[in-house]
């Protein structure tokens, strides 16, 4: 699911892609493995552990989707200085 | 339920919905553009918003009024199933990061106004675009039928919903009345009135979630209470399975079905039209990035939420209707006046989405039947006219069909609308990163998803229900229960490759592809990419 298809703008696959991607695909892995989270305790102020760390996802998703866009953005200024400007 | 009428409640909540009406009709003259009268004025604000209007516009518009009142609803009922719905909410964002900004870069660079547009100019195929049209129509409409069931929901508590024994007409004249409100403004401002209201919405939804959250549990004697309450619950059995009704945490047997439904609806959210009306009103590609990094905020809420369900039961709110139960706790957990507030919360959560819903399934009316198929012509001022009056036929029909049908019916066709929009992600999120599907290939795996969807919901019993129970059945070839649109979704995409290898192979007429590589990267500022397009037709087909 990378943008791959623009051509002539160095490799494809960069370490810094690399990150971005894991960033977008670690809330996946997360939330789909339910067993890894399917049971009461810890218990955090009377609620059970199921509950809070499904809403404690909600603010680290959103810290890593604000990650991958910081680092989207450098690499493609960085891309587009080493190509003269060209369309982001 | 409350035998009299609310009277602090009903006037607090007439003073929010006058507020908003006078602001809908207000709405047409915001960041007026000099030419109204084309399709991207009305049906997606001049393309023109930025990061605050679209956080707002599209927060209005996926977390709608029925899901404040069904998540918790469903938590009311159930339990730990029901919250599915934070995971689903977490796992859009990832995926709107990774291909709304390029149907934002292709749409404005060849002027698309909906999904379907796109779908043609990529696939040069009238036929696939017809699909996606209707699908988006279908599974708008109940949806939109809904937002009225939850605006039923709140006058019912308020006692103006009217008993049994009132007269039809009585009983559903407050709704009548919200309802003509909605259409004439809708009509005059379009997507402006929506991003407006939006505000309000979001603000009173806000406030009285904060409050809920730590005024209810207080007067609760905190969350140990209240999970201790909903477990005693949960584990009665229920007469009518036989099985306990619910449970805290969902066992082995419920996993697959918790996590394919967050997968499912999450990758259906996006391909709905009216995610996609307020995806493209955004002035920039950037706007849509960084609303990505902000829009967690609304699942935050939708967790909170959906606790309430679990409030509702400590507090011993018994409902037979489970959607009545969140506006029933208000009611009684706080002082009226608030209770009001409450409700106008509800209510106007209503209006939005049901707004910008009937305005995108009148885009997709008028651009891609209308002037496709019947009127190749039409003016831009047409079109527009168009889509006004087909936003409004799009609301009766979600009126009549609220209004003479059991509400059920509205609740099954939402739940088969899910299904069939999923199916129209291959030829759309496909498309938007590889011409390799062949354009009949995804027409074949849309109608083989579609049917295959639409069976198997038809053959899920409950104990209320001999169709249409549910939304979950066993995947064939993995024997767990899973979620039906996902399992459709996976079918649909077999036979999408299987086919495209078999056609290729055949040399089959491929169709025209419009749209060039860089279009899917372009941003405002370059060129061809015009911010305030003029008619609406620039560039699609001529």
């Amino acid at each position: 699911m990378s943008q791959a298809p623009e051509t002539g703008r160095g490799p494809v696959v960069t370490p810094v892609r690399v990150v971005i991607a894991l960033c977008l695909v670690a809330p996946f892995v997360a939330m789909l493995w339910v067993g890894s989270y399917a049971k009461t305790d810890p218990v955090l102020i009377g609620i059970p552990f199921f509950y809070w760390y499904q809403m404690l996802w909600v603010p680290v998703s959103a810290a890593l989707t604000m990650v991958a866009y910081k680092l989207w953005q450098r690499d493609q200024r960085a891309r587009s200085a080493s190509k003269g400007g060209a369309a982001q | 339920m409350n035998d009299g009428v609310n009277g602090v409640a009903l006037a607090v909540f007439l003073f929010f919905f006058l507020l908003v009406t006078v602001m809908g009709f207000l709405a047409a003259r915001w960041r007026k553009a000099a030419n109204e009268h084309t399709l991207d004025e009305w049906g997606l604000g001049g393309r023109s918003f930025g990061t605050w209007v679209t956080w707002f516009l599209l927060g209005g518009d996926l977390y709608t009024a029925y899901t404040f009142v069904a998540v918790p609803a469903a938590i009311y009922a159930a339990g730990a199933a029901g919250f599915f719905a934070v995971p689903y909410t977490i796992l859009v964002y990832p995926l709107i990061f990774t291909f709304l900004p390029r149907l934002w870069s292709v749409s404005h660079k060849h002027g698309y106004v909906t999904t379907s547009d796109f779908v043609r100019g990529r696939f040069g195929s009238k036929g696939l675009s017809l699909a996606v049209a209707l699908t988006g129509i279908l599974a708008t409409m109940p949806y939109i039928a809904l937002q009225l069931v939850g605006i039923q929901a709140v006058l019912d508590v308020m006692g103006v919903g009217g008993g049994e024994s009132t007269n039809w007409f009585i009983k559903d004249l407050p709704l009548l009345i919200a309802f003509g409100v909605l259409a004439a403004y809708t009509y005059s401002s379009g997507l402006r009135a929506p991003a407006l209201i939006a505000f309000v919405k979001d603000t009173l939804i806000y406030l009285v979630i904060a409050v809920a959250i730590i005024y209810i549990p207080i007067k609760l004697g905190g969350f140990d209470d209240i999970f201790a309450s909903a477990s005693e619950a949960f584990s009665e059995t229920n007469p009518a399975t036989g099985a306990p009704r619910g449970a805290l945490v969902p066992g082995d047997a419920g996993q697959w079905t918790y996590a394919t439904l967050a997968l499912g609806s999450a990758l259906a959210l996006f391909m709905y039209p009216h995610s996609i009306t307020a995806t493209l009103s955004s002035r920039s590609r950037e706007v849509i990035r960084r609303n990505t990094t902000i829009l967690p905020l609304y699942s935050l809420m939708l967790g909170l939420l959906a606790l309430l369900g679990f409030m509702a039961i400590a507090a011993g709110v018994k409902v037979d209707n489970g959607q009545l139960a969140i506006p029933q706790l208000f009611e009684n957990m706080f002082p009226d006046w608030f209770a009001g507030v409450a409700f106008a919360a509800i209510g106007i959560g209503a209006l939005v989405p049901a707004a910008i819903m009937s305005i995108a399934a009148a885009n997709l009316f008028t651009r891609n039947i209308y002037k496709d198929f019947l009127k190749p012509d039409a003016t831009p001022a047409q079109e527009t006219k168009v889509s006004k009056i087909v936003s409004l036929l799009v609301k009766v029909g979600a009126l009549a069909f609220v209004l003479t049908m059991d509400k059920t019916v509205a609740i099954n066709f939402q739940l088969l609308g899910g299904i069939w929009i999923l199916q129209t992600f291959p030829a759309l999120v496909g498309g938007l990163f590889t011409r390799w599907f062949h354009r009949w290939a995804l027409l074949a795996g849309w109608a083989v998803g579609m049917v295959y969807g639409t069976v198997a919901a038809y053959g899920v019993a409950s104990p209320t229900q001999k169709h249409f129970g549910g939304s979950a059945k066993e995947i064939p070839g993995i024997g767990e229960i899973g979620y039906i649109g996902l399992t459709a979704f996976v079918i649909n995409l077999l036979v999408t490759v299987v086919l495209t290898f078999v056609l290729r192979a055949v040399k089959a007429p491929e169709g025209v592809d419009q749209t060039k590589p860089e279009d899917y990267t372009a941003d405002a500022g370059d060129p061809g990419v015009q911010v305030e397009l003029p008619p609406a037709t620039a560039g699609s087909t001529h």
